[in-house]
């Protein structure tokens, strides 16, 4: 299962240049992120190389970390490739919390954190879609 | 009045108030028996020390009635204060002291200049609230007019204030100042209003303030100073040298102490100020500690007034805020966040105002294993503590979530308010 790190953040200038810096001299690559923000606070959610030591280094510093389990669907960069996913999703019942993407070259990988991962995990292996190990994300 | 008048009349109803006190009331026989105090003790004004202080505690735990000095055959209005830490404080009027109220309030109305060919819009609320009232009443008794619109309806108190040809306005400064910034967006002229008078209290403002309302609305602030607990608005006011505010100390005698020692303080020092009703019916206060920190001058004025003079407000001897108008103690805030087990027993209150309104930031600490990847579920636990901290509080905080540690944790005493309205 691909763990994702939530890193809670205040809207403050250069919060999130410390994160990264932070990460960068324990030699811990970013695989993917996003950040959800309002107007008081951000969540920053990324995967990293190496998650259990990117937990420590970051509760060390006090910041509030939490994880969670997500999917990463590997599919064609092609217009409808995503549709199909989402409706095999949709059709099963299956909620989206939230998703981002990133695309390279011939193909995309979307991550998914759906309410309930291994259903969805399951359901998306059993229509012949394509998801990504952890551990080959984490090497990206 | 010269000062030695004054000392015999306060040592006649001195006397007066310690024996019907004594006699009627259970709490302050019970107060004074302890320490072996009789009322014929109590001689004359000097005495006064000798007597027990009165707390906000006393009148909440002897909620509702308990402090009544008369049957209750002979109130004939209550009047309560906005509930703090969940009880209210409740205070009782006879007849009498309804008169005697009236009075005060005339003489401060008087010593602004009003008079019988004088309207007043009371904009203070009507109702429990002692503001609305206290006001009406006296200006009712010096014959002039009571436009009794209370609070709220800013659109009406401009048509109104316009219409009526309203010569003064009764309401909180910070109202005062949102009430200009309506005016000159209403497109009326301010020739147009015959508004001269302004009479300002119930939270502190400062000399800036003074000047911004008088210039902005075009008239003469004063303060009018009171608290419920001792009548309501009236225990004293400004006269037209807007150069302290003078008590009706024949009626609410003032003292000066050291919060610390409880002991008074030289003349002119600073301190906590302590009322006794002189001649009070209802409910009669011995040495109330109003938590209030001031002086008080006991030079003639140039207005030619005898009676006391007190400085502004210069604090507070307690961590009370008053916000909108509202008694808030960070110990209620707290108390909810004790409660709420997904937070860290760690705040900071950040007090503002802006655009001529109070805000109260919170500042909380959600603890570690609350911490989610979803926003939904932590704007879900910003508004739960909104929520709880507006019904316990009576205003609505802006909750802000900090991140883990961002919060003081302090050696000694923590400091928990950062109060940056600069009133004082």
């Amino acid at each position: 299962m691909i763990k994702q790190l939530s890193i809670f953040l205040e809207n403050k200038k250069g919060r999130f240049t410390e994160v990264a810096k932070l990460l960068g001299e324990a030699g811990i690559n970013m695989s993917a992120f996003t950040v959800a923000e309002n107007s008081d606070f951000g969540i920053l959610r990324l995967i990293v190389s190496d998650t259990d030591k990117a937990i420590k280094v970051l509760r060390d510093k006090l910041y509030a970390v939490s994880v969670a389990n997500v999917v990463c669907l590997h599919c064609p960069n092609q217009p409808g490739a995503l549709a199909k996913a989402m409706d095999i999703i949709t059709a099963e019942g299956i909620f989206i919390e939230y998703m981002y993407a990133f695309s390279q070259g011939e193909a995309a990988n979307v991550i998914i954190r759906p309410d309930n991962v291994e259903k969805c995990a399951e359901v998306l292996k059993a229509n012949k879609l394509e998801l990504l190990a952890a551990s080959d994300l984490y090497k990206l | 009045m010269s000062r030695e008048e004054m000392r015999k009349l306060q040592s006649i109803r001195l006397k007066r108030v310690v024996e019907h006190a004594y006699h009627n009331t259970p709490f302050y026989r019970k107060k004074m028996q302890e320490i072996g105090l009789t009322p014929g003790d109590i001689n004359s004004i000097e005495d006064i020390k000798k007597l027990p202080f009165t707390v906000k505690q006393d009148l909440r735990d002897n909620y509702p009635f308990g402090l009544m000095a008369v049957p209750m055959s002979e109130i004939v209005r209550l009047h309560a204060s906005s509930g703090t830490t969940g009880q209210p404080i409740v205070v009782g009027y006879t007849r009498k002291d309804l008169s005697t109220w009236s009075e005060v309030v005339a003489r401060c109305l008087t010593a602004y200049g009003l008079s019988r060919n004088d309207s007043v819009q009371v904009s203070y609320g009507y109702g429990l609230f002692t503001g609305g009232l206290g006001l009406h009443y006296g200006v009712e008794t010096i014959g002039g007019t009571v436009i009794p619109i209370s609070s709220g309806n800013t659109q009406k108190q401009i048509q109104l204030m316009h219409d009526f040809g309203a010569k003064a306005l009764a309401c909180t400064p910070s109202y005062a100042l949102f009430l200009a910034e309506a005016i000159k967006d209403s497109g009326i002229k301010r020739e147009e209003f015959q508004l001269k008078t302004g009479i300002f209290g119930a939270e502190p403002w400062t000399e800036n303030m003074r000047k911004d309302i008088e210039e902005k609305l075009g008239i003469k602030a004063y303060d009018i100073y009171g608290l419920t607990e001792i009548i309501g608005p009236g225990v004293g006011c400004e006269c037209e040298c807007q150069n302290g505010t003078h008590l009706w100390e024949d009626h609410f005698f003032p003292e000066i102490i050291d919060p610390n020692t409880l002991e008074p303080v030289e003349p002119g020092q600073p301190g906590e100020l302590v009322f006794t009703t002189l001649t009070k019916e209802g409910m009669p206060m011995l040495r109330y500690r109003t938590r209030d920190l001031t002086s008080l001058n006991y030079e003639v004025c140039d207005c030619g007034r005898t009676a006391v003079r007190m400085s502004r407000i210069l604090g507070r001897s307690d961590d009370m805020l008053i916000i909108r108008g509202v008694n808030v103690f960070p110990s209620q805030i707290e108390s909810v966040i004790l409660e709420l087990e997904e937070f860290e027993p760690h705040y900071l209150l950040i007090v503002d105002r802006v655009n001529n309104t109070d805000t109260l930031q919170v500042q909380v600490e959600v603890r570690q294993e609350f911490y989610t990847d979803e926003m939904n579920k932590l704007i879900a636990l910003k508004k739960k503590i909104t929520h709880r901290l507006q019904s316990v509080l009576g205003i609505a905080p802006d909750v802000k979530i900090v991140e883990p540690r961002s919060i003081e944790r302090s050696q000694g005493k923590a400091k928990h308010v950062i109060d940056n309205r600069k009133l004082l």
